[in-house]
Parts: structure tokens; sequence; C-alpha cells
């Protein structure tokens, strides 16, 4: 039988009550939303906490996804199952709606967040791919108010992020582009299951030139969240097959993944390099006729 | 901790630890066993209970976190003597074997038809996709679902005429 250490439960009521409880109870404190990924980690003894400040009564506050015009802002307590029924999320960024549908289970998807997913930083996690591509930025709030810091920053290895042991992640904030749309491929090796590769693709094209790039990769290395140098090799380019061979010899090289019952480190390889043509392809496909 | 929760319409309140599970809570403090506990890490699906009205897996949720929300089980799906059209359903189409999955399949078949009255077999598909069948009898759990959906559309429809 899996059962966590002892620990203190509390309940947090606001956002600014968690942060208080945070505030007070130091870094023997964790957050705990769906509790998919921290549960486990607690039954397994790889956490070592105190107090559990439980915030599933903020979905109220936090629960949001507003499209505007040039920005989409989800709560940090949106459900997974909630970002894949959005339509009006579908109809801005495709790609969340794609990674969805294959991230964990049906059963699962009710309880996971989003904000859980970014804040547990695990390598093969597939939202923090998308939101690597995306270009999002976290929204941290602590006692003395909010911070913002980009995906590109927010991660600081396996299991650590830029949220303080007194702050949390309140909201993403993507920026929306004309012109632009997204893809998400992964492969798994069966229904539910963690990725053995997983790509996410944003781009955005005028005129027929590509004007903005981005992909981030999970399941292939410790810290993939974007893949560096490979916004600079599009940017300015004229999309084709040879442009995203380029594109998936970068994402190749950039990955570092572990051979492991998934599969071999250059199987993954080749699955970075394979998944991040076929985003960029079909991301690109999905902005025709949209400038 | 002291906790108070609704199972199945009723208040219940225990002192608890909040390291308890709440598939735990309803095995071991209510006697509720038709809840089943099976891997312990959210992949097989046996213990699916619903909270506040959607299926959750009870191996992954703290009972703590129950507190204030309504859970239903498994126990709960027959009203009286008179079982729910799921349950019919897999006794006509042989829907379960060993019966270990049965009662995680049938909360999360519940909850898809109360969504979707009549979904296809995909959909039945992809809606336990989370849940394993120890003894791989998935075709007569989508069929058991699917004479649940006919069943019920059959009795609306007489209803309405």
């Amino acid at each position: 039988m899996q059962v966590p250490a002892p620990f203190e439960y509390e309940r947090a009521t606001s956002v600014d009550h968690a942060i208080g409880l945070l505030g007070r109870l130091g870094g023997s404190a964790r957050l705990v939303a769906g509790g998919h990924s921290l549960l486990p980690m607690m039954k397994l003894r790889l956490t070592d906490l105190e107090y559990l400040i439980d915030i599933n009564d903020l979905h109220a506050d936090l629960g949001h996804v507003r499209v505007e015009r040039d920005e989409v802002r989800i709560g940090a307590m949106v459900r997974h199952r909630e970002l894949l029924e959005s339509a009006e999320l579908a109809r801005a960024l495709p790609v969340f709606a794609e990674a969805e549908r294959v991230i964990a289970d049906p059963v699962v998807r009710n309880r996971g967040t989003i904000g859980g997913s970014l804040c547990q930083a695990d390598p093969s996690e597939d939202l923090s791919a998308v939101c690597g591509a995306l270009d999002a930025v976290c929204v941290i709030r602590g006692a003395d108010g909010e911070r913002l810091v980009p995906m590109d920053g927010f991660h600081r290895g396996p299991y650590e992020t830029a949220v303080g042991p007194d702050e949390m992640l309140t909201e993403v904030r993507i920026p929306l582009h004309p012109g632009g749309s997204s893809a998400f491929e992964k492969v798994e090796r069966r229904a539910g299951d963690w990725a053995v590769a997983s790509v996410a693709a944003a781009v955005q094209v005028e005129d027929g030139l590509i004007t903005g790039a981005r992909v981030g990769m999970a399941a292939v290395g410790p810290d993939t969240v974007t893949v560096p140098g490979l916004s600079e090799a599009l940017r300015g380019q004229r999309p084709s097959e040879e442009l995203y061979t380029h594109a998936a010899e970068i994402a190749a090289r950039a990955c570092d993944p572990a051979t492991d019952t998934r599969g071999s480190a250059d199987y993954k390889r080749h699955l970075a390099g394979e998944l991040t043509r076929r985003t960029l392809r079909r991301a690109v496909a999905g902005t025709e006729g949209k400038a | 901790m002291r906790l108070t929760t609704t199972v199945n319409g009723e208040e219940v309140t225990r002192e608890v630890e909040g390291r308890l599970l709440l598939v735990h809570f309803l095995r071991d403090h209510l006697g509720l066993t038709g809840t089943h506990w099976g891997c312990d890490t959210s992949n097989c699906g046996t213990c699916v209970v619903w909270m506040d009205g959607e299926p959750v897996k009870s191996c992954t949720v703290l009972a703590a976190m129950a507190g204030g929300r309504e859970v239903r089980t498994v126990e709960d799906l027959a009203d009286g003597d008179r079982l729910d059209p799921v349950q019919q359903g897999f006794m006509e189409c042989h829907g379960l074997q060993c019966g270990f999955c049965t009662p995680g399949m049938m909360m999360t078949a519940r909850a898809l038809l109360d969504r979707n009255p009549d979904p296809s077999e995909g959909e039945v598909r992809e809606a336990i996709s989370g849940q394993i069948c120890r003894c791989t009898g998935y075709s007569t759990i989508v069929r058991s679902v699917r004479w649940a959906a006919e069943h019920e559309c059959a009795e609306r429809e007489e209803a309405s005429s």
C-alpha cells in the first residue's frame, strides 16, 4: 500500500490566503491542485513537506480561459478537461486541444491543472512544451505583488521552477499573432502514457515569409521547453520541406534524451527531429488564409 | 483532522489523518467496499468515483480534498432493487468477468452517458481509456455501455411519445 508520509492539511480560500499560508509555513509547505503528479511523488516519499495547501477552492478565481484580441489568459486552476473542451481556445491556439487529447486519460484530465503541470516541471510533461512554443508568460504572485516570468526562464531544471517558496503561479498569458498557428505531435507507447517524445510548434507567417517560429519538446532531455537557435534559423525564410529538415536537425541536436524503457536515446532523438518537421509543416499549413 | 463530506447523498463526519486517500476512506472508514483499490498510481481506474459530479481516481485524491464536496460511489448507482441501465448493460452483455475493474468502469460509463447519451463505440473507448480490465474484456464492456445507451434512448422515446 502506498501512503504519503504524515503532513498537515490546509485549505486555501483565496489566492491571498494561499500566499499568506506559504509565507507563514515557509519551505515546508507545498500547494496541491489536481494532485496527480504531487500525490504519487508523496506516496513514493520523493517529497519532503510538512504542510499541504489545497488550492482546489480557488478554481472560481483562477479557472478562467479568456481569449482577448492579442492575448490568451489562462488561470492556473484551469483543468486539462477544460483546456480540451474550450472551443474558443481551440480556435485561437489549436495546439492546446491537440496536446490535451493525449495528456493522461479523461479521468485524470478531470483533476490535473495547467498550473500544476507547469509547476511540476517534469521534463516529460507536454503542456510545458506547448507553453514554451507559444512563448507564454507565467504570472507569479507573492506577498509583494506579481511578477512576470517568460516560459524560457520558468523551468530551472527538472522539478524546479522560478516560483519561490512563498509564491504561486496564478496565470499563464500567451501572445496571439495575426497569421499565427500551432501544432502538437506526440508518440506514446499506449493511450494515456507519458511521451516517448512530443513536440509543439508555433509559427507566424506574413506575406509568405516566416516572421516567428518556436518549438518546444518534452521527454527528450532535462530542459527542452524551447529549442535554442531555431527561431533565428527560420525567421525571414520561406516555408519549405528543406527548411523543415533544417529545423528538424536543429531540434535533434538540441535534445539530450536518455535511453529507458520507452526507447533508446537514438530513437528519441530521431523522433524529436521528425516531430519537429511534422508540427512545423502543420502549423504553417494552419496559417494559410489567416493573415 | 475532522472531515465532513457527503457520500451517496448522506453527510458523514469522521476523524481522519490528512494523508488518508479517498479510496481508503470509502472502503475502510465507511465500509463502502464497492469501490475497488487497485494500482495505487492512477493508472488502472478501478477506484473511480464521482466528486462533485465528475469521475476521479480516488487513489490519487485525499479524503480531505472531498471535504464539503459530494462523492458518489458505485453503491449509489442502483435505485433500490432497480439497477442502473449501465449495470443492467454489464449483466446483459457480459461486461464483467472477474469483476475487479467493474465499479470504476461503471462510474465512468454513467458519467459519459449523462454528458453524451448516444456515444459512438470510439467515444466509449476513449472515455474508459484510463482504465484497465485485467481480463482484457474491453469489447464486452464497450458493448455493455452501448446497450445502456440504446436502452436509455429507447426509454426516452417511449416516454416522449
